[in-house]
């Protein structure tokens, strides 16, 4: 599937790195959330969800497989685009 | 006699550009279990290891054989094998087995011994980098601040998982991309200055020295632990097996016993947790039903917060407290007074002809009398501190930025100032990930860009199997101690109590300090290093799964310090001598200049070791903020801000260390010692902690380096051209030209 393969290849690599630059913006701003703004109210936040204190739980556990979401969303969503535009995979050639 | 009958190598050769593209080959002979289709089509997806490849076969069967081989041992002391037997056992098959791994995977090529060829699939790199990651502090100090610590604990959790997001986001496949061989690499290329790369050399060499002192210090301790043998020989026994792995092999073999290291780590981890969760919740999976620990840990905290006899040890602690700050109020003559009584009380215990016991007690507190004014007034103020916090009601664990604060206005601002050290830390340590030259390395191995980020991911789910069982392991542990350790008779203490506080007290003090002879809660202080490496004895587990716990101990550190030597000395062989000092030194000589490089290093660090500069968490957490400092701003505006020059990323790398160093150095306790600086003159700023100075030496770093790229010229073309490749290489041999010197 090539999608962006109609563009010239100059804009073509705007787009891509446009495309590569929103997703990394977006995939931080959820990594901000998580780790950050959770934590700043982690006094605010303690009411028990299934027997765990939230704030407890998240810090403990949630945040870290939110971690690992981002992590595999990221290098799933690359991986796609790469071959959207054709990119033989090497970084070494 | 264990596992790996055919040594780990992955062979199909892949060429690098530049002087990676080797001739030797030292691998022509041995299989190849994983071949990677080179460019492939359009869009190909490139080769994955599949599980049925003999190397994750001969992993496979060597996790097999290693769970036999505990298990063999536990039958033995089942029927009287001694401990002494079982200790040593585990610690010399271990470093035997490592240093088989690295005998067999020896290498003078460059690019093997650089980068181990390039050819590491994501999942094994994924592994490789886990036992890189995971250190000392990961694997003994993690759980034991969290027991101390509590919910404010966690900020070392979220700290050391959340930093791979911004690996993996903004540096990772960037490296992988530019594919050279270290960091230093990465940025004089991308900013096509020598000062930049010496300035980054010189902090990678920092960094990773720090670190690997952290390392060393903890192969001292878990030696100690198993074979009872002095500390400092400890620590000289546990070098011996780093270094037989990176002399040799360098990352060729430091790869292929990292990933056996990782999955020993990982068992030694989860099998005592499996087995605490078995006793205590019902469950082997203590993971996700230690809830319920949780509760029933936060009763027995307002049990013993009410009970008469923990309200009395208070009361003396507070006593204690204001009793050191009257001495301090009544300097300098309270010094005076203090030390002509303690000469007096030695001299008439001396004329008395006292038993040598008090004679020498005396003699001891006569010796250890503050020397000065200034010195008197640094311990007891360190005194009221101490003393002052063991006079505060107990900590409920899971209470986040809890303050024991009886004024309402006082315990706000504690409370405030516990948040936003918990916020810096967590900021420090996740940029420090990303900033730390010994996993970005890792990065150099995998096959192609895409490998690279998988391995991320796959380095980050081993982390978390280890990451999400620390908090469970620290609540365990902890109940087991409250309920089974506090309020016992002194005379009936278990064993390990006796074990632990002999070998120092910084591990385990119990004091009877109101004197009834009954053990309280407030009369015991345990150290974060001593929790997990005594937990089997706390639960009452065979002699076996201890020395489990300490191989496991052993594996994380010796991984860890495996890469951060590498690192160092990769850095000054690679960077300063062949890039630097000699530019057509052969290769040979380079790998050779390497090796040597990393055994004067590895003596140095054992020797700063030796003085115990600190615990293993505080040390690593001070370079983690070094090197978020200095390198994490360089690397992150190095790819996503074209503008960025040369005299920018100098001047971002200065600034962010020098301010890092500034704030650890006059705040830091250990330095204030050695410089003798009094607390009371170098206030913290904001009340932030010296190991997360990086909160404000990072945004400080980001600063200078917009200002000084703003102020100067910009960066030539052929930066640009570099920025577009590793954005995207659409063109890759016009832009690997415009890089190659």
């Amino acid at each position: 599937m090539r999608t962006a393969g109609a563009a010239g290849p100059l804009q073509q690599r705007r787009q891509y790195w446009v495309q590569t630059r929103r997703l990394t913006a977006a995939l931080l701003l959820f990594w901000f959330v998580v780790s950050f703004v959770l934590t700043f109210f982690a006094r605010e936040l303690r009411f028990a969800l299934f027997g765990w204190p939230f704030s407890y739980y998240m810090a403990a556990q949630g945040a870290l497989l939110c971690y690992l979401l981002i992590v595999w969303i990221y290098s799933r969503q690359q991986e796609r685009r790469d071959a959207a535009f054709g990119i033989r995979d090497a970084g070494n050639e | 006699m264990r596992a790996l009958n055919n040594p780990p190598s992955p062979a199909g050769r892949e060429r690098g550009w530049g002087e990676g593209a080797s001739t030797a080959d030292s691998s022509t002979n041995l299989p190849s279990p994983v071949k990677r289709e080179r460019g492939g089509g359009e869009g190909a997806s490139p080769a994955e290891p599949s599980t049925s490849s003999p190397l994750a076969r001969n992993y496979a069967l060597f996790t097999v054989f290693f769970l036999l081989f505990v298990l063999l041992l536990g039958i033995g002391e089942h029927y009287g094998l001694p401990h002494t037997f079982i200790g040593y056992t585990f610690l010399f098959a271990t470093i035997g087995l490592y240093a088989g791994i690295g005998i067999r995977s020896r290498t003078t090529d460059v690019a093997e011994y650089y980068v181990a060829g390039r050819r590491v699939p994501a999942f094994f790199n994924g592994l490789a980098t886990a036992a890189d990651w995971m250190s000392a502090a990961s694997f003994i100090g993690l759980a034991g601040s969290l027991y101390l610590l509590g919910f404010d604990g966690l900020a070392f959790v979220l700290g050391w998982t959340g930093g791979f997001c911004l690996v993996a986001l903004l540096i990772a496949p960037y490296l992988r991309r530019f594919g050279q061989f270290t960091i230093p690499d990465f940025i004089g290329a991308r900013y096509r200055s020598e000062w930049a790369r010496a300035i980054a050399m010189a902090a990678a060499l920092i960094c990773s020295f720090v670190y690997v002192v952290a390392q060393i210090y903890g192969v001292g301790l878990i030696t100690t632990h198993l074979t009872s043998v002095d500390f400092s020989y400890g620590i000289f026994l546990g070098l011996a097996g780093i270094l037989m792995c990176t002399f040799l092999g360098g990352m060729r073999a430091v790869t292929w016993t990292q990933v056996a290291q990782c999955i020993i780590l990982l068992l030694a981890y989860l099998i005592p947790v499996a087995w605490m969760g078995l006793q205590q919740t019902g469950s082997p999976i203590p993971q996700f039903s230690y809830g319920s620990v949780l509760d029933r840990l936060e009763r027995r905290e307002v049990q013993l917060n009410e009970d008469p006899r923990e309200r009395e040890v208070r009361a003396i602690f507070r006593q204690r407290a204001q009793e050191a700050q009257a001495r301090i109020d009544g300097l300098p003559g309270s010094w005076r007074e203090g030390q002509a009584a303690a000469r007096k009380a030695f001299e008439d215990l001396k004329e008395q002809h006292a038993p040598m016991a008090l004679l020498r007690s005396a003699e001891r507190a006569l010796q250890q009398f503050p020397a000065t004014p200034d010195d008197a007034r640094r311990i007891w103020q360190r005194q009221v501190h101490s003393y002052g916090e063991r006079a505060e009601t107990l900590h409920p664990h899971a209470e986040p930025y809890w303050s024991g604060k009886d004024d309402s206005q006082l315990a706000a601002q504690e409370r405030s100032t516990k948040r936003w050290n918990f916020l810096a830390l967590v900021f420090c340590l996740m940029a420090g990930t990303a900033g730390l030259p010994h996993v970005l390395m890792r990065s150099y191995t995998t096959p192609t860009v895409n490998q690279a980020r998988r391995s991320v991911f796959w380095s980050l789910f081993f982390i978390l199997l280890l990451y999400l069982s620390a908090p469970a392991l620290a609540a365990l542990v902890k109940y087991a101690v409250y309920t089974q350790v506090v309020g016992q008779p002194f005379s009936e203490l278990p064993a390990w109590v006796a074990t632990w506080s002999s070998i120092d007290p910084s591990f385990l003090r119990v004091d009877d300090v109101n004197g009834d002879g009954i053990l309280q809660l407030g009369e015991m202080q345990v150290g974060p290093d001593m929790v997990v490496l005594a937990m089997p004895e706390i639960a009452g587990m065979p002699y076996v799964i201890t020395g489990l716990v300490a191989a496991g101990g052993l594996a994380a550190v010796l991984s860890t310090a495996d890469g951060l030597l590498l690192t160092i000395a990769n850095a000054l062989s690679h960077d300063l001598y062949f890039r630097m000092i000699n530019r057509h030194a052969t290769p040979a000589r380079r790998v050779t200049m390497a090796k040597v490089l990393l055994l004067l290093v590895a003596l140095v660090a054992a020797f700063v070791a030796l003085l115990r500069p600190g615990s293993i968490v505080s040390m690593v957490g001070l370079a983690f903020s070094l090197a978020a400092a200095s390198l994490f701003p360089s690397l992150v505006l190095g790819v996503f801000w074209r503008r960025a020059n040369g005299w920018g990323a100098v001047a971002g790398m200065l600034a962010g260390f020098g301010l890092c160093a500034y704030y650890i150095g006059t705040r830091y306790p250990f330095f204030q010692m050695a410089f003798h600086l009094s607390p009371a003159d170098w206030p913290l700023w904001f009340g932030i902690e010296p190991i997360s100075s990086g909160v404000f030496a990072v945004p400080l770093g980001f600063a200078a380096m917009i200002a000084g790229s703003l102020l100067t010229a910009p960066p030539p073309e052929e930066c640009s051209k570099f920025v577009d490749f590793v954005r995207m290489p659409e063109e890759p041999a016009a832009a690997a030209d415009a890089m190659t010197d």
